[in-house]
């Protein structure tokens, strides 16, 4: 067991501060990316984006626990995957687009787009992300960017 | 540049318009959040903890109580024979 939490008060105090001394400085460099690639997710018009603002709260709380074991990740990867997972897991909640560039997709459809094209995640990573066969991670990105370009 | 290419750089123009504004207490939020989260994970740690050392417990007094590696006493007497 790491933290008895019995008798380290001042020293447990310290690290927390650290750790979010440390967070706010990531996030202040991170969120305004992360909040774009979660507003494209929820197709949400920018100016109103409650639900990409919540996921995005929700997976940077994630990260912000993980924070002391994330061993040299990257923890703006670890937050989008987090995004990436969360958005995948409520997909049902976003099936309606609601006004924003990807609003024709699919959620799927938008995951895929937005990760391969706009946060130019590998074409395996993005598979693995999401659990799916590498071809239909192509499959899937062809078919939304003709579908987009046929829309506009 | 192919047409495919192509495509796929007018799509990511598409996506590349109109950031969204950051609120302010974003951050404060998550650390919120996360700290819930941490204290969570703490509370149930610790119970599982305290169950398993409770469980120990109880099964040394058992077996101190019930000597299971002893064999039982003999239910019926011998009998009695040849006097």
């Amino acid at each position: 067991m790491r933290e008895s939490g019995i008798g380290h008060a001042g020293g447990h105090g310290g690290e927390e501060a650290h750790r979010t001394r440390e967070f706010t400085a990531f996030t202040a460099g991170a969120s305004g990316r992360l909040l774009h690639v979660a507003t494209l997710l929820t197709t949400e018009p920018a100016h109103r984006n409650p639900l990409a603002q919540d996921l995005l709260t929700a997976s940077l709380a994630h990260t912000y626990a993980h924070w002391d074991r994330l061993r040299g990740e990257d923890p703006y990867e670890v937050t989008r995957s987090g995004l990436a997972t969360r958005f995948a897991r409520t997909a049902w909640r976003y099936h309606r687009g609601r006004g924003g560039v990807l609003s024709a997709l699919t959620p799927q459809e938008r995951l895929v787009v937005v990760l391969r094209l706009h946060e130019g995640v590998a074409e395996e990573q993005t598979a693995a992300l999401l659990g799916v066969p590498e071809d239909r991670v192509r499959a899937v990105c062809a078919r939304a960017v003709s579908h987009l370009r046929a829309a506009s | 540049m192919s047409r495919h290419e192509r495509k796929e750089d007018a799509v990511r123009r598409m996506m590349a318009a109109g950031h969204a504004h950051v609120p302010g207490d974003l951050a404060a939020r998550a650390v919120a959040r996360g700290t819930r989260l941490l204290r969570r994970d703490r509370v149930l740690r610790r119970i599982g903890w305290t169950l398993l050392a409770a469980a120990a417990v109880a099964f040394l007094v058992w077996a101190s109580v019930a000597r299971p590696w002893e064999a039982p006493p003999a239910g019926t007497t011998p009998p009695l024979e040849g006097w």
